[in-house]
């Protein structure tokens, strides 16, 4: 094992699989010379040249409607938005093109498709910059949505997604690109479509994914002094959701929360709560709570930035709560 | 051409003509469901300029696609079933009217969201660019889909880039009911690839011949030099936009007018007047065409509907 940061693990996944398979290239806005704008494809133009590491311009249609007509047609493209807030400006190729095509057709058409997108809050961006959409595109059959939280997941997921033959929406989140974890040593694939338990525990289920799971883990650190043991199910993939391990541990613990960085109404946990409900109604001892991002456009402000995104505390009262 | 080439083009546009007055009579009847959109007066626009392409050359078109998708040789027996919605048609009844495509013969898709495919096209010639191939992607749209940004982003990467695609716009003079002088800045589409320095042309979309020689001209021109054209073929549609009409947008002395310009009757004449072609030859075709159109809506009505477990087959390529 190796530790390295959230950054140099989805290079690697990159360049890995760039040099693996000369049917994969990147398209996106400042990925080439600028080495792009979060510095993950830094020496990549040098290395791979212009026809691989393709400078666009600013055009959200073009690049994602561009990348869907070349996986079309047998490349394997990876293009990047520079933020997630710019996929709305993209919306029809993401959810109108990408995930319908195929079905469309009969299954003429295959879409080996990764659109890599940066998003999150807490870097003081504004409220169109700092957006966590995932629910979102996590509603769209067509579609696969991942969001590691790990290093170690961010590599070996971005690797299966680039070998994957559907299109998938690969998120990021922007504050954690300096997160650091150990990772396998030699080439590795993690499956998508995964959840996976990230911490053993028999108190509560702590359901999360993302920049979710590096709070939860914190949370989980605190309870532990508390002589609270909670268990952390790491959802990895929105779409399609593994709900097996998130099942397995509830009815273990019979207590839940759900921690994600995105708006509580129609998020993510509430389509965690329900499938809950619906699936292990017999083994709820505790109305599961939900903790999520305050339901107001995210503000400038960095006291009322943090006072909307959710936060360790946040989380620590949540499992606390649901202890009672 | 020589003469069997030109006798297949005018097979081609009765083709589409008589598949499409009876998908119109089949929707009347409750037969087709959902949105149709009728191509009629306007079949030697794809007629002439798919005659021209390559077969390796990518075709890829808006709604208005039963004709396309005949012209690049998708059966009038797949086009009718999709359009009944039956598990032989052209996308297995999944798509239906607007949806249609083979991708063996590099028929890519009509599609749907006004303008979406642009970017798309963009994306094949990308592909082909990256292959290093010399394959032309013939992108088909209307003059509606040149006032969206989809059309500009997809101009502007396709001259930047160097991207073989001929951009081709049928300007059948309206967008749904909105006259192009109505909603364009510019009434000669053709104007709008200016801006992009981009070559351009414009053609009589009446003619089936005429459409030919431009299309052909204009694909050698991309695919010799490795850059985008724009293609201007102007024509009339003599049926609504899409079925249920009312078409209080227009005259009927207007539509009239050009309907003494019927694609068909110009090239028929075109092909008596120069001896290509007997009247007892060409009345052959069309008897010919009754007997296709015949067989194809038998073929169509027999064939069984998708089953219930297609539902769920073909979302996604890996399980």
């Amino acid at each position: 094992m190796t530790k390295i940061t959230m950054r140099e693990a989805i290079s690697q996944a990159l360049m890995e699989e760039m040099d693996r398979d000369p049917a994969v290239f990147i398209m996106g806005e400042e990925v080439g010379v600028w080495g792009g704008t979060y510095a993950v494809t830094k020496g990549f133009f040098d290395k791979y040249g212009a026809d691989r590491v393709k400078d666009t311009p600013i055009a959200e249609n073009a690049i994602i409607g561009g990348a869907i007509g070349a996986a079309m047609v047998g490349q394997r493209p990876i293009a990047e938005l520079m933020t997630i807030n710019f996929a709305f400006s993209a919306m029809d190729y993401i959810v109108n093109q990408a995930a319908k095509l195929r079905y469309m057709f009969g299954g003429q058409f295959m879409l080996p498709l990764v659109i890599r997108a940066v998003g999150g809050g807490g870097r003081q961006l504004g409220a169109t910059h700092s957006q966590t959409p995932d629910a979102i595109f996590a509603h769209f059959p067509g579609l696969k949505v991942v969001s590691p939280g790990t290093p170690e997941d961010a590599k070996g997921l971005l690797k299966s997604a680039i070998r994957s033959n559907d299109p998938i929406l690969f998120i990021e989140h922007a504050t954690m690109y300096q997160v650091r974890g150990e990772v396998p040593d030699g080439e590795y694939l993690i499956p998508i479509g995964k959840s996976k338990v990230q911490r053993p525990g028999k108190d509560l289920t702590i359901v999360t994914y993302c920049k979710g799971l590096e709070l939860s883990m914190k949370a989980a650190d605190e309870l532990a002094k508390e002589g609270i043991e909670a268990e952390i199910v790491d959802l990895r993939t929105l779409r399609p959701l593994d709900m097996e391990p998130v099942l397995e541990s509830f009815k273990k613990t019979n207590r839940a929360i759900v921690v994600e960085e995105g708006w509580k109404s129609y998020g993510v946990g509430s389509e965690i709560v329900s499938r809950i409900y619906e699936e292990a109604f017999d083994y709820v001892d505790a109305p599961i709570i939900r903790v999520a991002q305050k339901e107001v456009p995210l503000p400038y402000n960095r006291t009322l930035e943090q006072a909307a995104l959710p936060q360790v505390h946040d989380i620590v009262a949540a499992a606390k709560e649901v202890l009672k | 051409m020589k003469k069997e080439q030109l006798l297949d083009l005018y097979h081609q546009m009765v083709l589409i003509r008589r598949v499409e007055e009876r998908g119109a009579e089949l929707y009347q009847a409750g037969k087709i469901g959902g949105f149709m959109h009728l191509y009629i007066g306007q079949e030697a626009v794809s007629t002439g300029l798919i005659a021209a392409r390559e077969p390796r050359d990518r075709v890829i078109t808006a709604y208005r696609d039963h004709g396309v998708a005949l012209n690049c040789g998708l059966s009038a027996d797949s086009v009718m079933a999709e359009l009944l919605g039956k598990a032989t048609g052209t996308s297995k009844g999944k798509g239906g009217s607007m949806h249609m495509a083979d991708t063996e013969k590099n028929m890519w898709g009509g599609h749907a969201i006004v303008g979406g495919h642009l970017p798309i096209a963009a994306g094949f010639a990308v592909g082909d660019q990256y292959a290093k191939n010399d394959n032309v992607t013939i992108c088909m749209f209307g003059d509606g889909a040149t006032n969206i940004g989809y059309f500009h982003e997809a101009l502007n990467l396709a001259k930047t880039w160097g991207l073989r695609v001929l951009w081709v716009c049928e300007n059948n003079q309206y967008g749904m009911g909105t006259a192009v002088k109505r909603a364009s800045a510019v009434d000669e589409i053709r104007q709008k690839a200016e801006g992009y320095g981009m070559k351009n042309a414009e053609v009589d979309g009446m003619d089936v011949m005429k459409v030919y020689e431009a299309s052909k001209a204009a694909i050698d021109y991309v695919r010799r030099e490795g850059q985008p054209y724009l293609l201007e073929i102007n024509t009339y549609r003599f049926r609504g936009h899409s079925m249920g009409d009312p078409e209080r947008y227009r005259k009927s002395e207007e539509v009239k007018k050009w309907q003494e310009s019927d694609p068909i009757g110009i090239f028929n004449k075109y092909l008596l007047e120069k001896k290509i072609a007997t009247r007892k030859a060409l009345d052959e075709i069309e008897a010919r065409v009754e007997e296709e159109v015949a067989k194809a809506v038998e073929f169509a009505e027999t064939s069984p509907e998708p089953a219930l477990s297609e539902l769920f087959a073909d979302i996604y390529a890996d399980n």
